[in-house]
């Protein structure tokens, strides 16, 4: 599929030639500024999640691993992400549907509503839900004579999710597919394809790699998420923890190891995600295109 | 579809072949429509509840000024510090090539990627009076965690990212000819770059400054474990609404969202009008 | 396929783009929109082909009102200009897809698309790049695969949006020519859009001449060059000079003279008078004629065009002359166009 002869951008030449390039020292001190800003900013919280998890050796390590909270944390987590990014993820595609492939009033105001999540405090996200829900608020009653349980419960727990990763998937496949232009639609349109069939062979595939980076990114918030989640979970152990509440409260509970054992299969979440999204940035980086970042 | 003629004049939408602008546009109004905007109009809602006397008197209480204050002082220190450095990374990974380039680049976007609680009780392990960056500033009598300046340090790498990724794009797309020409006619590699090539990176700097203030200012779950939460010195505004929830004091946590809220979105719309006036004048 | 437009008129924003346009295509012909950007030829191809909805108008294939079908239903095959392969497909894929995605009971066996897929390859002479992708195919391999996918669902009827306009220049001539082969081997109904005058007159049995949202002439390439039947045409296809006259006593006249052309045809009043650079008679003296001092003079292969002042208000005007002619700066030429044409002005 890619050209071997088109090559990206090419710094090296460029980096080497004299007359737009700093003198050496200046590179030098340049550099160790930016390395050691790095390695303190960076490297050492990462280097301390997993040496802080391995202070009292492996066994100990995977003890508190297999704690049934913990356990139950891990289970919760991954079912709110399960169900958040594949809401989102429909989201985003309809959203940058419509967006990217038409042309009609108020789309810039929609735009900007998309993100607008990205400015919201993640308490704030929660709150919202608390005074939705909650005892005080107009629905709080009925949704209790009805036995209904959304605050301090699953589903008041994917919903602060679903809030905070909203943007991802649709800010990645905006952009993307507005550069596509319909083109290729109209192409497969005219051999006589069916909308479906037009998004399903032509559309879907254009855009696939693109989709994978919002859902990977979506998918790290989802489960790191903390802020929102703790604002309606109740930290009910056992039951409404998350991993990341679940980190505070054994913290809290001056369980260092229990805490950054499992902070750091959260940190380990974060590195996978990190190889991933250089792995399709430095394969697929034109089939991602320009929103590269958060 | 039956009728060849369509209607002239205003129309919501331009004509296309392409099929599921409804289906799509419907749904995607839908979702956003529960998701979001009810949501946070029941925010709003509830605010206006409070009518204005009493909305002040909480907003305005001593407390919740001196959250607000903490909050967007430290978020505007930080950001601060991230243009200075987040513009030398971003220069250095565009500029010089060196060993474990990629590795480097790819580490600048860990702060999105590891979750915020994560960070917190690491970099709060870190800067603790007896960890490994706490101690030597304690020896001088500086205290970093569980005071203002462990709030800084925690927003300082929460907002990293914004700057680098911002500014980044735009020093790659610095047309190296512009340089060249800076050189031919006669200017120092110094002037080159404050005469030449910072103007240009203004914009993009400034708009990394005002992201990461902005993820600051609502940053919540790196900063509480690092923090202290002394009320009135190191208590910050997000912490004080969970503290007014659990109180079941949900008048004030609304007042103080409500107020967080508004300040955000100005944010915002200055965000975006610099966007918009960097992309008008510098194309 | 005969291919009829009725009447169209089509805006965006109200702004129209054509207005009240009608053309009759016959089956198996190929025909050519041509016009300088702007003049709503592609518009017009786009809604041919149901890319597009009339504002006004409709559009009929054969007997059927095609403005009632989707562009799914139209069966046409819509060349794009910029082909708009699908990258992630193979060249045998593209070329398939139009029957791979018809409902099961009219789809083809796979075995049966592919045999399909490399029968057109052949015809575009492409064989053996089934399992290319279009990244890995030259500008005018791309337009060959485009143009086989376009004709694998049989269409009724061929469009090609300014098919050869990504090309360098000997590609196109080459494929030019290659089109116009296909077309004599397949005989599909075919409509192409281009802005190259030489590329239309060259390939299509019939030009259509348009100019800012309006047909001005249909006809063969020697209907549309010899007998142009509005100022634009002439000024638009081959070479023209032109010059304000005014027509008296059946005489015209430029400034206070009579040139020696009789018109006595043409109604009194100002009119422009057009004619070929190359079309004209040198004369000694002048009696009746056209006379103007040389400005500017070039070779051009096989002649010498000059440029001439002519008259007070010093009009410029090109002839061409042979190359042995001794035409210096500021020398006087007087001249007679041979062929000509007049055409009324609103002064």
């Amino acid at each position: 599929m890619a050209d071997p002869h088109i090559e990206t951008y090419d710094p090296e030449h460029e980096a080497t030639s004299a007359a737009i390039t700093e003198s050496r020292p200046a590179r030098a001190v340049l550099m160790a500024i930016a390395f050691v800003f790095l390695a303190l900013f960076l490297v050492l919280p990462l280097v301390i999640v997993f040496s802080q998890a391995f202070a009292k050796g492996a066994a100990t390590y995977l003890t508190s691993l297999s704690d049934g909270d913990t356990l139950s944390a891990i289970k919760l987590t991954l079912i709110v992400a399960a169900i958040s990014v594949p809401l989102n993820l429909v989201f985003g595609v309809a959203a940058a549907w419509a967006i990217a492939k038409f042309e009609f009033k108020g789309k810039a105001f929609l735009t900007t509503l998309v993100d607008l999540p990205f400015s919201v405090s993640p308490v704030i996200s929660g709150l919202v839900y608390v005074l939705l829900f909650g005892a005080q608020s107009v629905l709080g009653p009925w949704l209790k004579a009805h036995g209904i349980e959304i605050l301090f419960a699953v589903p008041g727990i994917v919903l602060a999710t679903v809030f905070v990763t909203f943007p991802f998937v649709a800010r990645e496949l905006i952009p993307l597919m507005q550069e596509q232009g319909t083109g290729d639609e109209e192409a497969a349109l005219s051999l006589g394809a069916s909308g479906w069939q037009a998004f399903w062979y032509v559309t879907l595939p254009n855009i696939k790699w693109g989709l994978l980076y919002g859902v990977l990114l979506c998918n790290a918030r989802a489960m790191g998420e903390f802020g929102a989640v703790s604002v309606v979970s109740g930290h009910i152990r056992g039951q409404t923890n998350t991993m990341p509440l679940h980190v505070e409260i054994l913290y809290n509970e001056y369980n260092a190891v229990g805490a950054f054992a499992v902070a750091s299969l959260l940190a380990g979440l974060a590195l996978v995600t990190l190889v991933l999204k250089t792995v399709l940035e430095m394969r697929y980086g034109a089939e991602i295109a320009a929103t590269r970042g958060h | 579809m039956s009728n060849a003629t369509t209607r002239t004049g205003w129309r919501f939408r331009q004509p296309s072949v392409i099929p599921g602008f409804g289906l799509t546009l419907g749904f995607s109004l839908a979702y956003l429509t529960l998701i979001i905007l009810i949501p946070l109009s029941g925010l709003a809602w509830r605010s206006a509840a409070l009518g204005w006397a009493d909305f002040w008197r909480i907003a305005l209480d001593r407390r919740t000024l001196h959250a607000l204050e903490i909050s967007f002082g430290t978020a505007l220190i930080a950001a601060a510090v991230n243009v200075v450095f987040g513009t030398v990374v971003a220069w250095v990974l565009v500029r010089y090539r060196f060993p474990g380039r990629r590795i480097v680049d790819a580490m600048v976007d860990l702060p999105f990627a590891l979750p915020t609680a994560v960070a917190g009780i690491a970099l709060t392990t870190l800067y603790a009076p007896n960890g490994w960056l706490g101690k030597p500033p304690m020896a001088l009598g500086i205290k970093v965690a569980y005071s203002p300046l462990g709030i800084v340090m925690a927003l300082i790498f929460i907002g990293l990212p914004f700057v680098v990724r911002t500014v980044q794009p735009i020093i790659e797309e610095i047309d190296k000819e512009v340089e060249e020409a800076a050189a031919t006619l006669g200017a120092s590699r110094f002037q080159t770059i404050t005469r030449v090539l910072a103007p240009g990176l203004l914009p993009a700097v400034v708009t990394g400054f005002a992201l990461s203030f902005a993820r600051g200012v609502g940053e919540y779950g790196s900063v509480i474990f690092i923090a202290g939460n002394l009320p009135n010195v190191s208590e910050i505004a997000p912490l004080l609404i969970v503290i007014r929830l659990e109180e079941y004091n949900y008048a004030a946590a609304t007042a103080i969202a409500a107020v967080m809220l508004a300040l955000s979105f100005l944010m915002l719309f200055v965000i975006n009008l610099l966007q918009s006036w960097s992309r008008k004048r510098y194309g | 396929m005969e291919v009829r437009v009725a009447n169209v008129r089509k805006e965006f924003d109200r702004f129209p783009a054509l207005h009240d346009v009608s053309l009759d295509i016959r089956s198996g012909e190929l025909i050519a929109l041509l016009g300088p950007s702007g003049s709503g030829k592609t518009t017009l191809l786009r809604l041919i082909a149901g890319l597009e909805r009339p504002t006004r108008g409709k559009i009929f294939f054969g007997e059927d009102d095609a403005s009632l079908k989707s562009i799914q239903q139209r069966n046409v095959g819509f060349v794009f200009q910029h082909y708009a392969l699908f990258r992630h497909m193979t060249v045998a894929d593209n070329i398939g897809f139009g029957l791979k995605v018809r409902p099961g009971a009219t789809r083809p066996p796979a075995e049966e698309i592919r045999r399909r897929a490399s029968e057109l390859l052949d015809l575009v002479q492409l064989s053996g790049l089934e399992k290319r992708y279009p990244a890995q195919l030259s500008g005018g391999q791309r337009q060959r695969v485009a143009l086989a996918r376009a004709m694998a669902i049989e269409p009724a009827v061929l469009l090609l949006d300014e098919p050869f306009g990504a090309l360098d220049a000997q590609v196109r001539r080459d494929l030019r020519r290659w089109l116009r082969d296909i077309h004599d081997t397949t005989g599909h109904t075919t409509v192409f859009v281009t802005h190259d005058q030489e590329e239309a007159l060259e390939l299509a049995d019939r030009v259509v001449v348009m100019s800012q949202g309006r047909i001005e002439q249909v006809g063969t390439a020697d209907e549309v060059y010899d007998t142009p039947n509005s100022p634009f045409v002439y000024g638009f296809i081959g070479d023209s000079s032109s010059l304000p006259a005014r027509v008296e006593d059946g005489q015209v006249w430029l400034a206070e003279r009579p040139i020696g052309l009789s018109a006595p045809d043409v109604p009194a009043g100002p009119a422009t008078l057009f004619f070929r650079p190359h079309d004209v008679e040198l004369l000694d003296g002048c009696g009746g004629c056209i006379a103007g001092t040389v400005v500017n003079s070039r070779r051009v292969a096989e002649t010498r065009r000059v440029e001439l002042e002519v008259g007070g208000d010093r009009q410029r005007v090109e002839i061409e002359l042979p190359i042995d002619h001794a035409a210096a700066n500021k020398s006087r030429i007087a001249f007679r166009p041979r062929k000509w044409k007049l055409f009324p002005r609103a002064d």
